[in-house]
């Protein structure tokens, strides 16, 4: 099933990141299993699936947060804007600048809200105070928590809640400016409002980034993407257009799983 | 529609929802059965049964789209049971309007038995009309019941007969106007009949259509019958 390279049908979209024989190991286990994908650039792409098929490893690979792990191997090729960033000649700094990342848990830094956004920038930029006042205003006005955040800057990010300390995450990552935002679960800790907040994010966000979000949520998969993949055990079944995969999947395999069939 | 839910409930809501509009589906095929039977033979006991049966009808389509609506509140359905849940709340405004249909004839057939004798041999002209109209209802309920896009198709190839046979209607009762004004008013009548027919010729035609969403997933609405057939069988 992976032997084609899955691309949505839309031919007029640019490709951000070509994912070409993608085989993923987890120490002996084989976590993803030939996966070839494209993901169109400005647009929202979704991974569904059950847990453990294989979509928060294939979201890790795009920045090789797997990295960290010694016993943790890809091999393959993922071309972001042509080039392979899995070559060991990839500077990691400089990727994780293009390609930013949201967790499930909100994971602020122990500092104030104004600092756990100047924090990253400061690895990438020397800003003048000024410059990274506006740095840090416009990131929290992207990220729609400005109106909420603006008078205690100072405060602690851990004192805001749940649903703010995550879009405190997502400025976090926006401020430093990258081409690639990975959302893994972003609003699964998250109350319906808050939810919501950030799905409305996810949208205005996408004309500025590719976005690839990761959720067991398939309603939030069908609101938010343009793009849906299903995985299962470690292979991507379907790639689509996500109307087409919600209404009309090719795959029975698909079917099965968005329709609640899945035992 | 395949295997099972994880949610037994959710199989038992929309096995309940199927088999409702197959329920009225029945009593709509005899309401257009009784119209039929009660106009070709002046049975004046079977036009007021159809007319006082079609508040069933309404309530039928009230019932189910009601139904439809729990489910999508409750289970947000993708997939082939979005498609099912779409089609079958279509399916039931058809199948309504069909009910209206029958009425309709059942009244017309009401006011030419009250004049009495006209001398026209009201059933033989819409006879043939009103024969396929029932077989495409019949055929679009055992497509539902069935979920077979084939024999969708092929009832949909039946509406270009009952359109054909509409006009040749028309012309004949035109004929008869023209040679003896007497007979205009049962001849008009006998036109609405026959329009009647031909809607329902129409509706069992938009149910067949829903069949294919169902189970190919392509709106082959406004589309020709060949191509149709290609999307139902390939």
């Amino acid at each position: 099933m992976n032997a084609a390279v899955l691309q949505p049908t839309e031919q007029t979209v640019n490709q951000k990141i070509r994912v070409k024989g993608l085989d993923f190991y987890y120490g002996a286990f084989h976590a993803l299993k030939d996966i070839n994908l494209e993901i169109p650039e400005r647009k929202v792409t979704a991974f569904i699936g059950p847990s453990g098929c294989g979509k928060s490893t294939l979201l890790r690979t795009f920045n090789r947060m797997y990295a960290l792990y010694p016993s943790q191997e890809a091999h393959g090729e993922i071309l972001l804007d042509g080039e392979n960033i899995l070559a060991p000649s990839q500077d990691l700094n400089r990727l994780r600048a293009k390609v930013g990342m949201v967790f499930q848990k909100p994971t602020p830094f122990p500092m104030s809200i104004y600092d756990n956004i100047a924090f990253g920038v400061r690895l990438y930029e020397t800003l003048p105070a000024r410059e990274m006042e506006e740095r840090v205003e416009w990131a929290l006005r992207k990220a729609a928590l400005w109106d909420e955040a603006k008078d205690k800057l100072r405060q602690s990010g851990t004192s805001l809640s749940g649903g703010q300390q995550q879009r405190l995450c997502i400025a976090r990552a926006i401020a430093v400016r990258p081409e690639v935002l990975l959302l893994d679960e972003p609003a699964s800790a998250l109350d319906p409002i808050s939810t919501g907040r950030i799905e409305e994010l996810v949208h205005e966000l996408k004309s500025d980034y590719t976005i690839v979000i990761v959720t067991h949520n398939m309603q939030q998969a069908a609101r938010v993407s343009d793009y849906t993949a299903y995985m299962y055990l470690g292979n991507l079944v379907e790639f689509g257009v996500t109307d087409e995969i919600f209404i009309k999947p090719k795959m029975k395999e698909t079917e099965d799983y968005i329709t609640g069939r899945f035992g | 529609m395949g295997s099972e839910h994880l949610s037994k409930q959710y199989d038992t809501d929309l096995e309940t929802l199927r088999s409702g509009v197959l329920q009225m589906g029945g009593l709509v095929e005899s309401q257009v059965r009784g119209a039929i039977d009660a106009f070709a033979h002046g049975n004046q006991e079977l036009m007021d049964q159809v007319i006082a049966n079609e508040p069933k009808v309404n309530g039928c389509e009230v019932s189910i789209d009601n139904d439809c609506s729990h489910i999508i509140v409750k289970r947000q359905p993708a997939a082939g049971d979005l498609r099912l849940i779409m089609a079958i709340s279509k399916t039931v405004t058809d199948l309504e309007r069909i009910g209206d249909e029958a009425e309709k004839i059942a009244r017309m057939s009401r006011q030419i038995h009250e004049r009495g004798h006209a001398d026209i041999h009201r059933f033989a002209t819409v006879r043939h009309a009103a024969d396929i109209a029932l077989s495409m209802l019949r055929q679009a309920l055992d497509a539902f019941a069935r979920l077979d896009a084939a024999d969708a198709a092929a009832v949909i190839r039946q509406d270009v007969a009952i359109d054909t046979e509409f006009r040749s209607i028309l012309r004949q009762l035109i004929t008869f106007m023209m040679e003896d004004p007497r007979t205009i008013s049962t001849a008009l009548e006998i036109v609405w009949i026959a329009k009647a027919i031909e809607r329902i010729g129409d509706h069992s035609k938009n149910i067949a259509e829903d069949v294919i969403y169902i189970v190919k997933g392509t709106d082959v609405r406004h589309t020709a019958v060949e191509v149709v057939e290609r999307e139902a069988i390939g």
